[in-house]
């Protein structure tokens, strides 16, 4: 069962990661017993998986997601979401409202008008049909303060961290609410524009740096400094 | 008939100073532009050549979108400056049957049926010519996709070969497509093994033909080893940055 490739070794579309028993992991698939990449990124060889860390990719929605969105278009039934996704996704007037919704007599715009941004989930989704959104969940809903960054979705994972120690990290170096969504808009809220204007920076050195190591230190570092420069 | 031209002297020497399996000089640049979601440069020999990728995104006009899988779109265009005579900016018949041998040569590389109802938008922008522009354009819009992130299931290099004075030449330049005999274009997905593209346009024997074929897959192959450093290039510039600014 030979490998091609170191672990974290950077691969391109189409080169033979491994031969013989393992099986494809995402960003990757197998012809006969040879596994190829199917993606720019990073190898990862774990027990008998091979799998490809993207270096670079687009958001493709999955039921469960924490998405951030941008209300494009309103109709009789709800509000088309773009969601930075090559599929738009629809929040329907009835996740809304508590009552039975009526469209003669409610108002969509009323709640949310085109160019609102709301924080949602996804809770349907598949290739013969686009998104749904629901925001009837504590915490989702109308995004009223703050600002929001964009990200290549590839990166969210190194945002987020190994069981959230970036995010946590960056929550707390910079006093600031962070809402990661999947699909690669981020959320950020402080106390004030400085905090939020540190947590920009920091955010957009780990899109920039993801694919290298000893990352968390460095930005713990950045953060620090950038505090200093203030005083 | 006499030649006006001489293609290849006494030496085996082309008109540019190349061997006859020698390629052009080739450099490649990957996502030199910010507001495509993928793009790519090339400049091989005098060629110059932008490649831009939008999508997947929804399809307008909607009734194109599939059911089962993305549309692939190309649009290979010449700018009016890239060769001597003006060329008017129109469409002509030519890069309307070269976008389509390009989309074709590039459709079986992707994943298309991963994204139904999408469509991928791709762009070729030729702002120099100097022959074999068709190939490098191949060339350069398999990594303004790998650059957008698009699943793919190899990268596709293409190469020119053909003849030229009698001798089997590899990528050819303008005047020995204008003067030769003939000319054999191949796109070529060397880890599949899979051949997208295949023209000719000339006269060769087919004992000619097939040592054409194998020289071009040969320059694809060179070229696929281009392509990979090219991509990869971007990332390790930042990681090596970072790893000497730590140290």
């Amino acid at each position: 069962m030979p490998v091609f490739f170191e672990n974290r070794e950077i691969v391109t579309p189409g080169d033979l990661l491994a031969e013989g028993g393992f099986d494809a992991g995402r960003n990757t698939y197998k012809i006969d017993s040879k596994i190829y990449a199917c993606k720019l990124g990073l190898v990862e060889y774990k027990g008998r998986t091979v799998s490809v860390v993207a270096l670079n990719t687009f958001y493709v929605p999955s039921v469960g997601d924490l998405v951030i969105g941008k209300i494009v278009e309103i109709n009789l039934h709800g509000w088309i979401v773009d969601i930075n996704s090559p599929y738009s996704a629809t929040l329907r007037a009835s996740e809304v409202f508590n009552k039975p919704y009526k469209p003669q007599k409610d108002e969509l715009s009323e709640f949310l008008s085109i160019g609102d941004l709301i924080q949602a989930k996804v809770i349907a989704y598949d290739r013969t049909r686009d998104p749904l959104l629901t925001i009837r969940e504590p915490g989702l809903g109308k995004i009223t303060h703050g600002q929001i960054v964009k990200v290549s979705p590839a990166k969210i994972p190194r945002i987020i961290g190994r069981k959230g120690s970036m995010i946590s990290m960056l929550k707390k170096e910079t006093h600031c609410n962070i809402t990661v969504g999947q699909n690669g808009l981020i959320h950020i809220y402080g106390r004030n524009p400085e905090d939020e204007r540190i947590a920009v920076l920091a955010i957009k050195k780990i899109e920039l740096e993801a694919h290298t190591s000893g990352l968390t230190d460095r930005i713990t570092e950045m953060i620090s400094k950038e505090r200093g420069s203030d005083k | 008939m006499s030649k006006k031209i001489r293609l290849v002297d006494e030496n085996g020497i082309r008109t540019d100073g190349r061997k006859p399996d020698e390629l052009r000089p080739i450099k490649l640049e990957v996502g030199i532009l910010n507001n495509a979601d993928g793009s790519a440069y090339i400049e091989q020999g005098k060629n110059k050549i932008l490649a831009a990728v939008y999508g997947p995104r929804e399809v307008h006009p909607r009734h194109l979108a599939l059911p089962d899988r993305a549309l692939l779109r190309c649009r290979y265009h010449m700018a009016p400056f890239s060769v001597q005579e003006r060329k008017s900016p129109a469409p002509s018949r030519r890069e309307v049957e070269l976008s389509k041998v390009i989309r074709e040569a590039l459709e079986p590389a992707i994943f298309l049926e991963r994204f139904p109802r999408t469509s991928i938008d791709l762009f070729i922008e030729v702002l120099q010519a100097d022959g074999g522009t068709r190939a490098a354009g191949v060339t350069v819009a398999s990594l303004a996709l790998a650059d957008a992130g698009m699943p793919m299931r190899d990268l596709v290099a293409a190469c020119a070969a053909g003849k030229a004075d009698g001798y089997i030449v590899l990528d050819l330049n303008d005047i020995e497509d204008k003067e030769g005999e003939a000319d054999v274009p191949v796109a070529y997905m060397p880890s599949l093994n899979a051949v997208g593209l295949l023209q000719m346009d000339g006269q060769l024997t087919p004992e000619e033909f097939e040592q054409a074929f194998n020289l071009a897959i040969e320059g694809c192959k060179r070229i696929y080893e281009l392509q990979k450093q090219a991509l990869k290039a971007k990332y390790l510039a930042i990681k090596e940055a970072v790893e000497e600014a730590v140290e």
